[in-house]
């Protein structure tokens, strides 16, 4: 039904894919129900939902750090690059090359910058010399980090905690990276900084990123496609452009409407379609 | 002024063997936020494990009872012994229960205290043995005549042994990748999984450690006051230990022991007579009561770090 969307997708090889995945936390909240897309390689897709629409959680599934959370995926696969990835542990899956920068930037607060970012490596068996050219790429991207490097990450500033801990997910040398919301709490400028180095190493590097924001409007200027989730649901999907100068997407995301401010009783709720897959 | 210094200098001797045990409490506390009760119980099974193995080795080998080999030997299955206890204890008792709140992790370990206690003296009976590591207790001639100062010869051995054991933790945690994953885990569980640190691999080889250490202490204190149920004890000597030194810090752990250690023997010199003596037992919790009012992180505690 939505040929001309997927196309993007559909020509490059299934990397990511997600196929209606349902998750319950503590055995009775359900909060994903039935979700699924795909990130095709060297992609940047954007999940854009509001407050409890369930981005951090589809993340979380794919990482499986939801297990810490009482988490469970009860329906559904996950396959990277044609393999289940679903039942891994998350030492496995960071192996495989997929690695999630968690919201809230969760630096290790007592350890320095630079030791921040060599546990970011822990996975990999390499030599002293290795490690430090990956570290030396990490602060070719962010140079403010290698200023810091000697300073305990719980001083430095929100914007240097985010870019210390995506360069402590490149430590890992990742094929994907899911990145949640990496503008939270930040200046503006700060978030085009950052979003412009993860263009940068998309470019560059070739990572692939699954981006959960709820700054709809940064981040459909930089993902190539977008999905828009609602109560644990996908009901939008689309090319970024597209999504941008989409009308609902506009009113409902980026606060904009043609007809001026419109009163409460007639914002309508936004439940189009839905979407089941497999 | 001699006898001020003999008096400070065997405080601080003591306080190191004090440190010892606090420090296989704040290593498992730092790294899976348990406090372990049963820390007690494990330097008991260690020292208990280690006597019994030199009793019965020469019975299996025929080596001669006494001599090195089998000082090493049981040395060897003791360290076993412990390391397959600590594991054993975080995959049945703790993990488990990973994200269940605090106070059930410590009942936990309560729990586990009485079944440790009760196994080694099943395995090895209850009566109290002595325990020999070839040091004599006596005055270090050299002190005495130098300066006129009584230093046990085997405080200051225990202590040297216990202070290389604590710098070579302290580089292991500096610099070694495990060593800064450990500190990954203390700082932050989630993160450390999220950059793929295996958590259960990290709290095996921290339980395996602290079963190291309280081998290590169980030796000392065993060998000072026999090897008898009373060993539990020694954790309680523990506790103002981390009051003051703060439950996270490992150099806390090792200054809040030499400050006890050195207070409390002051203390019943210099105050005791005017309370009649006695109060080396009592005054090291004293102390970390009034040290709770001021500043109850501890001197080296890890401070929160929070931004505004």
């Amino acid at each position: 039904m939505n040929t001309a969307n997927q196309t993007a997708a559909a020509n490059a090889a299934p990397y990511l894919s997600v196929n209606n995945i349902e998750v319950i936390y503590d055995h009775v909240i359900l909060v994903l129900k039935g979700v699924s897309f795909e990130v095709p390689k060297g992609g940047i897709v954007a999940l854009l939902g509001a407050n409890g629409a369930g981005k951090s959680t589809t993340l979380k599934s794919i990482s499986n750090l939801l297990g810490a959370e009482r988490g469970d995926v009860t329906k559904g696969s996950i396959e990277f690059k044609g393999t289940r990835v679903d039942q891994m542990t998350p030492n496995e899956l960071v192996k495989r090359g997929v690695i999630q920068v968690m919201e809230g930037r969760h630096c290790f607060g007592h350890l320095t910058i630079e030791e921040n970012l060599l546990t970011g490596a822990y996975t990999r068996s390499i030599s002293r010399r290795e490690l430090n050219d990956s570290l030396e790429k990490v602060y070719h991207y962010f140079p403010r980090l290698k200023t810091r490097r000697s300073s305990q990450a719980g001083y430095t500033s929100g914007g240097e905690q985010q870019m210390c801990a995506i360069g402590r997910a490149l430590m890992a040398k990742p094929e994907m990276i899911l990145l949640d919301e990496p503008s939270m709490g930040l200046a503006p400028q700060i978030v085009e900084e950052i979003f412009e180095i993860v263009k940068d190493l998309n470019g560059k590097e070739g990572v692939s990123f699954l981006l959960a924001e709820q700054n709809t409007m940064v981040a459909l200027r930089y993902a190539d496609f977008g999905y828009i989730l609602e109560n644990g649901r996908i009901v939008m999907e689309g090319e970024a452009k597209e999504l941008a100068n989409n009308e609902d997407v506009k009113e409902f995301y980026l606060g904009l409407s043609g007809e001026g401010r419109k009163s409460f009783r007639e914002v309508k709720h936004y439940r189009r379609r839905k979407r089941w897959l497999s | 002024m001699t006898f001020f210094f003999e008096v400070l200098i065997g405080g601080l001797l003591s306080g190191v063997l004090y440190a010892l045990v606090a420090l296989g409490f704040v290593l498992i506390f730092k790294a899976s936020g348990v406090f372990n009760f049963a820390q007690g119980a494990m330097v008991f099974f260690a020292a208990l494990t280690f006597v019994g193995f030199t009793e019965v080795l020469p019975g299996w080998t025929g080596m001669e009872p006494g001599s090195g080999g089998v000082f090493w030997l049981s040395f060897a299955l003791a360290l076993m012994s412990m390391v397959v206890l600590g594991i054993a204890t975080e995959k049945v008792v703790l993990r488990p229960l990973v994200n269940q709140p605090p106070i059930t992790l410590f009942m936990a370990t309560i729990g586990l205290t009485f079944f440790i206690e009760g196994l080694v003296q099943a395995i090895w009976g209850n009566t109290a043995r002595g325990l020999s590591l070839g040091i004599s207790d006596e005055p270090v001639m050299w002190m005495l005549d130098e300066f006129d100062m009584m230093i046990s010869k085997f405080d200051l051995i225990a202590a040297g042994i216990a202070l290389v054991l604590f710098v070579v933790l302290a580089l292991l945690f500096q610099y070694t990748r495990v060593g800064r994953a450990l500190r990954a885990v203390a700082d932050d569980h989630q993160a450390a999984l999220s950059v793929g640190i295996p958590l259960k691999h990290i709290w095996a080889i921290v339980w395996g450690v602290a079963g190291f250490v309280a081998l290590i202490a169980g030796l000392i204190w065993g060998a000072r006051n026999g090897v008898q149920f009373a060993l539990t004890f020694t954790a309680l000597k523990a506790l103002p230990v981390l009051i003051l030194g703060g439950f996270t810090s490992v150099p806390g752990a090792i200054i809040g022991g030499l400050i006890i250690g050195a207070s409390e023997k002051l203390a019943e010199i210099y105050l005791g007579p005017f309370v009649g003596g006695g109060i080396e037992s009592w005054f090291p919790y004293i102390l970390a009561m009034l040290f709770l009012l001021v500043r109850p992180e501890g001197l080296f505690g890890e401070k929160h770090i929070d931004r505004v």
